[in-house]
Parts: C-alpha cells; structure tokens; sequence
C-alpha cells in the first residue's frame, strides 16, 4: 500500500509501521519552545531529567509572542527561558527576530520532509514548505527536548481538490476562509489534508504559508500542498538556503475521503466573530464601522502581505478615527520592508508599524481590542476574547486596508 | 477509582438554548491573560474562565466531577493550562464526541482523562444526560453510563500508547518506565 505525505515523512523519522490509526514513535528534527509554554517546558523538563543537556543542534526557543515583554510576567518567563539556554548551549532566537515558525523556516530548519514541533498550535505552517510542523504543550516538549521523539497517532489523510479558478481579487486568505466555510471544523478535523487543483497550485510561499496556517482553524493535523509553480522552489532556495524537494505521495496512496470544492469566481471573504468559520462575503458586510485595523500574524505578516496592502494604501491615508496596526512576521521581513519602501508608505498612511512578533494574539505587545472595539484583523482568530474584548473580524491584508482607509468593512475596489 | 474508571456528578456544558457547546477554545477554557501563570494549584480557578454562561465554575465544581462537553472541545492554542485547570479543579474525566488534537494530546500527556463519546451529542439532545447526574465511566471497556436514567452509551477505546502513559501517570513517568521509547 502507498503512503501519502504525512505518511512518509513520519515513516522516514519512525521504525513502527506508519499507517491510519496506528499510534507510533517518531523522532523529532527540531524540538522548540516559546516565551509561551516555554517556562513551563523549562520547569518540566528541570523537574525530570536535572541537569542533563538538551541536544543543542535540535533544541531551540523562539519569542514571538511578547516581543519585547510589555509585561514583568513576560519578562521574567523570557529570562527564564533565557538562563537555561544558555546554561546548556541552546540557541536562542529572542524578541528580535520574530515568529517562531517563520524563523525556522528562514533560518532553513524546517526544512521540507523534516518534523517540527513547538509550542505553538500554529506550528502546522509549516506544511507550506513540506515540512510536518506541530504545536504541542509544554510536556510534551519537556519530553521531547530530552528524548528527542514523540508518540503520534497517524492521521487518516484527505485530499481536497479545487475545481475552478476563484476571482482575480480572492487571496490565499479567502481561500482558506472559503474551505472553513464550506467545511467547518468538522469534515478536516484530526485529518491530514493535501490540497490540489489551480486554486492552490500558483501559490507563492507566502500564500501557502497563510493557506496552510488555516489548517488548524479547520481542526485539521497539517494542510500540504503538493503542486507548485517552479518558481517556488526558487523562491524557497533564496530565503533558506536549502533545496526544496518534498516527499509527494504514492500514486496508489490512500485517502479516506476525496473532497472537491469549487472555487470558481471566489470573491474576497470575511470570517465575523465568534468563530473563523462564520464566513461570508465581504460585499455583505461592507459599511460595517470598524475602529482598528490589524495586519500581521503567522497567517498574513510576510513581506506580500504589506505589498498587498501597501499598493492601495500608497498616497493615500487612513480614516481619521481609525488605526491601523502593522506587525511583520520576522525582523527579516521588517528589513525588506525597509528596503522596499514599503514601510514609508504604510508609515505615510498612517499605520503603526510595530517590532516583528505575533501581535494580537495571545494577550501579545500590540493590537488588543477594547469592549465595543470592532477590528478586522488579518490573524487567524477571532474566538471570544482571543484578540481582547472587543469584536474581531477576518480577512485579507487587501481587505484590512481598504477597510482601514473607508472606516468600515470595504472591499479593494472600493479604495478609488 | 483508577485513571481508566470513574464515577462522578457530570457537568454538562450546555448552551442557553440547552445544546451542548461546540468548538469551545482554549481561550474559552483558559484565557490568554493567564498564560503567565506556572504553578498548576494556580490555574484552577480560571476554569472556563471566558465561557459565557460557565464562569462560575470554579466554584461550583468538586473534585471527581465529570465534564460533559460537546464536539471539538480544546480547540486552538497549545497551552496545557486548560488541561491543568481542570485537574487543579480535582475533575476527574473529560467527555465529549471529539477534542482539538492537541488538546487531546495535552491531557493524556499530563495523565488526565479525555474520553471520546460519538454518541454524547444524541444522548444529550434526548435528555439523558443532565448536570447533577451520577456518570459512570469505564475507559477500557469503553463504556459510560448513567444509571439513575438506565443510559448506557459507548466511548471510543483508548490506544494501547494513551492507556499506558495514563498508567503511569503522565507521558515523563511512562518514558523512565521504557528508556527505550
């Protein structure tokens, strides 16, 4: 019997026989921690095994989520983090540098066919450079810092393939909002998902990395994308260094369920709180009053995204009463912004640009919203409380600036 | 009483209209503005802290309480707070007809007992299971039942991995008891 790509990247890291259900012992590339969960994987692991020493070539800590801390609790969990590092060699890739999942890819960690895990329930974003990425708690990682592996129950995995070719003014965000309102958190949910068709085959890395950041909302394990253009693969060399050559599944592979959607036509959509896949068109809830605009997160914070939003943003400038919130993914991100100009323009137009980092989520150093704010972010997001009190909706960078220039819920071609 | 077999008062997290809640999320269980928080005895009384209708209870629940929740229960984030919250609690299981991965993960991971009921939502919606009622839960045999209402209803079996690590006790006491693994 073939396998699919899950089930050989895990059998490439595995002695036990990988298929559906079976539960296995598979070895771990990158064991990571951040300055959320981190401490208490430090705790843990201090508790349990004293002073023995990580494997320092595959252990590392990212910050990403209070960078820098705006509060002591952060502060003290980041130092903590900090002293056992070093204590034990570790590299650690602190406040400066980003989002931890982005930072693994560029520094060419996770790698295609490679297995990642963090503290991080986004971690699956990785399966946009063909690499089985996995978010974990802190025991987890406590015991894989020391072992090196981890127990996994292989997932079944289904094949989603896209008919049709959606609008010209549809993002991989819209896309990724179109599967959650088609399929919820119920038809992907504990499944491996390998998406097909020429919705998702053009994507740019970017594009698959908000694609496949989604996977979690849908409840799924990892979101791969099997098909590519060829300048992807350059695409990837010039930003990690490594060739990028993943595993592709066997032809006679077995798939529990082949879904097909069509995606003909797709417009810009928006996810309305309490739940990312509350989807509608963004047409529907045009003129909606917003306070905040959010761009930035794992899903949409890369150097596209701003170009995205930058190009109807360009001499122009925001609503008066509202904000609008920039957080890049990584530093290196922050650099080619810089470089390209497009901070300035985003700067003109009235936006905060804040440090690399995850932003809003997770109680984070920017973006919260107050009672009674109402914000579109481009996050992934937008449960009760997750992005403060007040009323999150999702969408594109596109969307979010063409929102934060009118005031209210807007759609790109309505920024004349 | 052992980590396979319980008996408890259920808490069946119901909605206004008496559905039982889907999709609840980490930030739901546990919110983001704890995070900080390390020390488990801590954690408790954030317990569904963010879930509108079920903030109070922290002070209501009692150790050996079953949770009774519905699909997708643990969605989101990775934070092994809204497992230990509830074990802080003294809780003893957690039902529901499917659990957010990680979640799942967490609290097998950390010994505490997430049991897979398909039939829960039906069972629910007929009335046969209301908060107050006496549960009984037996993970081997993937069986629960409440037997003041005659309702017995089958849990998806634990893998041999799950059972073993729930043994003994948590995924570092499993791991020292097999260097090999």
């Amino acid at each position: 019997m073939g396998q699919t790509i899950l089930e050989k990247i895990i059998q490439a890291h595995s002695a036990d026989a990988v298929r559906p259900g079976s539960v296995v012992w598979m070895s771990l590339d990158v064991r990571s921690a951040r300055d959320f969960g981190g401490p208490n994987v430090v705790k843990h692991y201090e508790r349990e095994y004293g002073e023995a020493r990580p494997d320092p070539e595959h252990t590392f800590f990212t910050f990403d989520l209070c960078a820098p801390a705006c509060t002591l609790k952060y502060a003290d969990n980041q130092q903590i983090c900090r002293d056992f590092a070093r204590k034990h060699g570790l590299t650690v890739f602190d406040v400066d540098r980003g989002i931890g999942s982005h930072v693994l890819i560029e520094e060419g960690l996770a790698g295609p066919n490679t297995t990642v895990v963090g503290t991080d329930s986004h971690m699956n974003i990785l399966g946009a450079v063909g690499c089985f990425g996995q978010g974990m708690g802190d025991v987890d990682i406590a015991f894989a810092f020391r072992t090196g592996r981890t127990w996994f129950e292989v997932p079944p995995t289904i094949k989603v393939v896209f008919k049709g070719r959606p609008s010209s003014a549809a993002t991989a965000k819209d896309l990724a909002l179109f599967v959650l309102q088609k399929l919820g958190t119920r038809d992907l949910a504990n499944a491996a998902v390998e998406f097909e068709g020429d919705a998702v085959r053009d994507l740019t890395l970017s594009g698959r990395i908000t694609f496949c950041s989604l996977v979690t909302e849908m409840a799924g394990i990892i979101g791969f994308v099997p098909e590519h253009a060829p300048a992807l693969k350059d695409e990837i060399k010039a930003l990690t260094g490594r060739d990028f050559d993943p595993f592709r599944a066997d032809k006679d592979a077995s798939y529990e369920r082949i879904i097909e959607l069509d995606a003909s036509g797709l417009p810009p959509l928006i996810a309305e709180p309490p739940s990312p896949s509350h989807v509608r068109e963004v047409r529907e809830l045009r003129g909606t009053r917003i306070d905040t605009a959010f761009i930035g997160s794992c899903t949409n914070g890369r150097l596209e995204d701003f170009a995205a939003a930058a190009r109807l943003l360009k001499g122009r400038r925001i609503a008066p009463d509202v904000t609008l919130k920039i957080v890049p993914t990584t530093r290196r991100v922050t650099e080619e912004l810089l470089r390209t100009g497009i901070l300035q323009t985003l700067f003109d137009a009235g936006a905060i640009v804040v440090n690399a980092g995850c932003g809003g989520c997770a109680d984070g150093h920017t973006g919260l919203t107050g009672r009674g704010e109402v914000q579109v972010s481009t996050a992934n997001r937008n449960f009760p409380g997750k992005q403060g009190k007040g009323s999150t909706y999702l969408a594109s960078p596109a969307v979010a600036a063409a929102s934060a220039l009118a005031g209210a819920v807007a759609l790109p071609e309505d920024v004349r | 009483m052992s980590q396979t077999h319980f008996e408890g008062r259920a808490w069946v997290l119901l909605d206004k209209q008496g559905r039982l809640i889907e999709d609840i999320d980490t930030d739901q269980i546990f919110h983001n503005a704890h995070l900080h928080i390390t020390e488990t005895a801590q954690m408790g009384g954030y317990a569904l802290g963010n879930l509108e209708g079920w903030k109070d209870f922290p002070s209501k629940a009692g150790p050996g309480d079953i949770l009774v929740a519905g699909r997708n229960f643990g969605a989101g984030s990775s934070r092994q707070q809204a497992v230990d919250c509830f074990a802080a609690l003294g809780v003893a299981a957690i039902l529901a007809p499917s659990f957010g991965a990680i979640y799942f993960r967490n609290a097998v991971n950390s010994g505490f007992p997430v049991l897979k009921a398909p039939a829960l939502e039906e069972r629910v919606r007929e009335g046969k299971i209301l908060s107050g009622d006496i549960l009984r839960v037996d993970g081997t045999k993937g069986e629960a039942a409440v037997p003041s209402r005659g309702v017995v209803f089958a849990l998806e079996p634990l893998s041999r991995v799950q059972t073993d690590i729930l043994r003994a006790g948590n995924l570092f006491l499993f791991g020292k008891s097999r260097p090999g693994s």
